[in-house]
């Protein structure tokens, strides 16, 4: 529980990032999740894809809904600002919170419930302003902290731990983001770090609306067989278009790939992504075609996973809206307010 | 014909206009009340419309009143009857000894007229169709006919309307002549054909001073962009939305980098209301002066963040505008009637901030003053106006500020203090006043970080089930609140001129009316000292008043009273002594109606006892 406190010390040759941080630095209090939540594994990674970006944590905001998935931000990044907010309105705050400050990185997660659900709305509308965050959906199918109802994102057909069969049809949130115009757009499996890891850094230094909904089993409510998001089936079912290194400051020639492997997408941040081709017809580039490729695989009943479609030439809100570069919440009544002189211009213009 | 003398008034008389929405007739009714200011005479004009863009009936009425008077009267002493849809409630509208204009291009039977009103026929189509062949010229320019009519017959100055359409249209030659030129054609034609001036009139004054003319919502926007508010998120509702739009046009003007042309602000129009606080709440967490506007079905909906808001202590400006609940209600009428949905908006225990301004004047100053407000007590503020003040031109005095004036942030810990080494719990009470510090995300690499949740949670932010944290934490945020009742605006007593032991109570936008009943009462006998409250929590100078008089009279416009209802429960003091005045049928409250309730009450509790007549 969380009023343990977790103890501090760590082993001295613990490995340390350009930052002189060691992983330990990245995380947060004990988890109180259940022993073997995919949820863990998720916060896991978030911690290692920080800790190898080299992220300052403190200028990152974690913000998110509420829920099971929506406590994890309490569980890594312990020196960051969180924000367990509202059921389902992770976006909004974390938009305002966006709006407020444009130079901190913001971290949203969210859980099935509260991103295709109550917070169905939010999710879209986030979307498609182009808000530059990474929006994490950690997605199990089922309510778990109040014990195992089915939630949109649950298969029709599948089956709960009481054994209900599910009628209605499912949310793909990932169609979804893709069809809104999320410029980075990605799954992953709670079970797969090697592929979740790089995608989380991938989406942090996209500038823009990013995307990950990665599946992740609730090992007390939704694990059994009949179940569409099991460990066992999201193995059986998954299909990786493609797996992906983030190169930070390295050079990628000296990263040795086969040629014709791979496809070089360079990030705003200066960050390279390496994408390793699984799948060689699929091109991450075409929204289009994404969406095509996720119908299809969807009705076989596969689990598409991978870096689905990025715009390296994103927007973000502030470009919308044309706001200047200092963040707003800095400015001050010098800068903000017109004084006492155009008043006057205005008292005179309305008599 | 006339059976009642017909009325004589100079400068104190109501004219009512009866167009039909989206016929253009706003700003040439608009220009008619403004071209009465020009004579130095104070208007107030109301604008009576409908949830509707095309079609439906729309009124509006200016109140003429060299006394100055901004209330609304009650009744018509001249009807521009230019919408047949209402013809007949409209005619049967007018006070007796009062006048009827009209267009009479076409005959109408003399039933459709009354016996003792005066009744002045133009026949404006006639007149436009002779002058104009395109329809929509024709529509616009009917409307600068009939004001043009007018002058003639109120007496008016036709210079001074000149100059109104030569500063509307500053760069618009040709608008601008035939502008004139319209509105000559229907004054040459009741010069020629009419008997003018009629018996109302308007005669050159100076009362209005250097007073200005401006609409609630614009003032309240432009109390914002002084204030300091960044971030504005909101969703389109009457009578809400010119709020965020007057907030648009100010920041165009005065928010952007002259070198850059970047925006020193955001704003975005939310997918709901609850996005809309969303955002709002989201922003000041993260350090930012934001706002939202809305109306009651917005708060209703707002209501979970707003607990929120109160619980995990985040700054958050909403300025509700009014208009008649429940439910849809009456969309485009005026009420007070969300007084408790706010005050103790949310579930659980919460209380909340409300100010109350009586005019644009107020709704500027508390506008600014409500992100100062918020900063410092870290909670929701509400500004509290209705439809009357938001989305009528009102006559007020003049907006003021004070180049000295800088923000009050309220308590920050910033990374300085933070590395001196000072103790930081996020929901420590350090100085007593029950307002801990907060620090802005991204202050220090590893101090001062912590986790909001709307969750219950020790001083030091860190989460918590315990029966006696949760009870201090509770106890804390009331301490806060007596905290904001010296911070907030306070009450304004006037009081009669003899002692008495009656008052009354009032708030708002029934301002003008309250004061202008109070002469009419004075005139019966009824002296009362008076109250107005400009915000909650209640100032205990609100307790004293209620203890220094015997009855209390609680004026508002809502069913409920509900004022009221929150100062018997904040106050604990015995319901019988505050005696509701209620007005609640949408229209603005009057003099009239405020005099007759409180004057019938007064009259009835000093009925001489009969033993004491009689011995």
């Amino acid at each position: 529980m969380t009023y343990i406190a977790k103890p501090k010390f760590h082993h001295p040759g613990l490995k340390k990032n350009e930052l002189g941080y060691t992983h330990r630095d990245y995380e947060g209090k004990i988890s109180t999740l259940c022993a073997g939540c995919g949820h863990d594994s998720i916060t896991a990674s978030i911690i290692e894809a920080c800790y190898e970006l080299s992220i300052e944590p403190h200028r990152v905001a974690k913000i998110s809904g509420i829920g099971c998935s929506s406590k994890t931000p309490d569980y890594f990044l312990g020196n960051s600002h969180g924000f367990n907010s509202v059921h389902g309105r992770m976006p909004s705050v974390l938009t305002g919170a966006n709006l407020a400050n444009r130079d901190l990185i913001y971290l949203g997660v969210s859980g099935d419930g509260d991103s295709a659900s109550i917070g169905f709305g939010q999710f879209a509308h986030s979307i498609r302003r182009g808000v530059n965050m990474t929006y994490i959906v950690e997605n199990n199918g089922v309510y778990g902290l109040t014990k195992g109802q089915f939630s949109a994102t649950a298969d029709r057909g599948s089956k709960s731990k009481k054994g209900v069969t599910n009628t209605d049809n499912a949310i793909d949130l990932v169609a979804i983001a893709l069809q809104l115009g999320a410029t980075f757009v990605a799954r992953s499996f709670s079970g797969d770090k090697s592929q979740l890891v790089p995608l989380i850094a991938a989406a942090i230094g996209h500038k823009g609306a990013s995307f990950i909904d990665v599946i992740s089993p609730c090992i007390a409510f939704n694990n059994h067989a009949g179940s569409t998001k099991s460990f066992d089936y999201v193995r059986e079912h998954n299909d990786a278009v493609n797996r992906l290194d983030v190169l930070v400051g390295r050079d990628p020639i000296a990263v040795d790939y086969a040629p014709g492997t791979v496809q070089l997408v360079e990030q705003h941040d200066g960050s390279k992504i390496a994408l390793r081709k699984i799948d060689a017809d699929y091109d991450p580039h075409d929204r289009l075609g994404a969406q095509t490729f996720l119908a299809k695989h969807a009705a076989k009943g596969q689990i598409v996973t991978g870096l689905l479609y990025v715009d390296p030439d994103a927007e973000d809100l502030h470009e919308h809206l044309n706001t200047v570069e200092t963040p707003l919440n800095t400015l001050e009544a010098d800068t903000l307010c017109p004084g006492s002189a155009v008043l006057d211009k205005i008292n005179a213009s309305l008599r | 014909m006339s059976d009642k003398k017909p009325i004589s008034s100079v400068n104190d008389f109501v004219v009512r206009f009866a167009n039909v929405n989206g016929s253009g007739s706003a700003s040439a009714n608009e220009m008619f009340a403004r071209a009465i200011l020009r004579h130095g005479v104070p208007v107030s004009p109301r604008n009576i419309f409908p949830s509707n863009i095309q079609g439906l009936p729309t009124w509006y009425e200016v109140r003429v009143t060299e006394a100055g008077h901004l209330g609304a009267r009650g009744g018509v002493d001249m009807m521009v009857a230019m919408n047949p849809q209402t013809w007949d409630k409209d005619v049967a509208g007018i006070e007796p000894g009062g006048y009827l204009f009209y267009d009479s291009t076409k005959p109408m039977p003399s039933t459709k007229f009354r016996d003792d009103i005066t009744v002045i026929g133009v026949p404006l189509t006639a007149i436009t169709n002779s002058t104009y062949t395109d329809p929509r010229q024709r529509q616009l320019f009917k409307n600068i006919i009939y004001l043009g009519s007018l002058s003639a017959l109120l007496d008016m100055d036709p210079k001074l309307i000149e100059q109104l359409i030569g500063e509307q249209y500053k760069g618009k030659e040709k608008l601008l002549s035939s502008n004139v030129h319209a509105l000559h054609l229907g004054r040459d034609w009741a010069l020629q054909n009419l008997k003018c001036p009629i018996g109302l009139r308007v005669k050159k004054s100076d009362k209005v001073g250097d007073r200005i003319f401006i609409e609630g919502n614009s003032a309240a926007a432009l109390g914002a962009v002084y204030g300091g508010a960044t971030v504005c998120a909101w969703y389109p509702i009457t009578p809400s939305s010119s709020v965020a739009e007057a907030f648009t046009a100010h920041c165009k003007k005065y928010r952007h980098d002259p070198e850059t042309g970047k925006a020193k602000y955001a704003i975005v129009q939310g997918e709901d209301e609850l996005a809309s606080i969303g955002i709002v709440i989201g922003a000041s967490w993260n350090g930012a002066r934001a706002f939202t506007a809305t109306s009651g079905p917005g708060i209703s909906l707002m209501t979970e963040f707003i607990g929120l808001s109160y619980f995990a202590e985040i700054p958050a400006v909403i300025m509700n505008i009014q208009r008649a609940g429940p439910s849809t209600g009456m969309p485009t009428r005026t009420q007070q009637c969300d007084i408790i949905a706010c005050a103790y908006a949310s579930h659980g225990d919460t209380k909340h901030v409300l100010l109350f301004p009586e005019d644009p004047a107020e709704a500027f100053e508390f506008a600014a003053a409500a992100f100062d407000l918020a900063e410092r007590l870290q909670t929701t503020i509400f500004l509290m106006l209705d439809l009357d003040i938001g989305m009528n031109h009102r006559l007020c005095r003049p907006l003021k500020w004070d180049d000295a004036r800088q923000y009050d942030r309220g308590k920050i810990m910033t990374a300085e203090m933070l590395e001196e080494g000072r103790d930081f719990g996020r929901y420590l009470d350090v100085d007593g006043d029950g307002i801990p510090y907060r620090t802005y995300p991204g202050t220090h690499p590893t101090k001062g970080s912590y986790f909001t949740r709307g969750t219950s949670r020790d001083r030091y932010a860190r989460y918590s089930e315990e029966g006696t944290v949760y009870a201090d934490n509770m106890q804390r945020l009331v301490r806060k609140f007596e905290t904001a009742q010296d911070l907030v605006p306070r009450p304004l007593q006037a009081n009669a001129e003899r002692p008495t032991k009656y008052g009354v109570i009032y708030f708002g936008s029934t301002s003008p009316a309250m004061d202008e009943a109070i002469g009419l009462l004075e005139a019966r006998g009824h002296q009362l000292d008076r109250l107005r409250i400009r915000a909650f929590p209640f100032h205990s100078s609100v307790a004293s008043f209620l203890a220094e008089h015997d009855f209390v009279y609680v004026v508002e416009q809502n069913r409920d009273s509900q004022l009221r209802q929150l100062i018997v429960n904040e106050n604990g003091i015995d319901p019988v002594r505050l005696v509701p005045i209620v007005h609640y049928d949408g229209s603005p409250i009057t003099a009239r109606f405020i005099a007759k309730a409180i004057g019938d009450h007064q009259d009835h509790l000093k009925v001489t006892p009969l033993r004491k007549a009689v011995s």
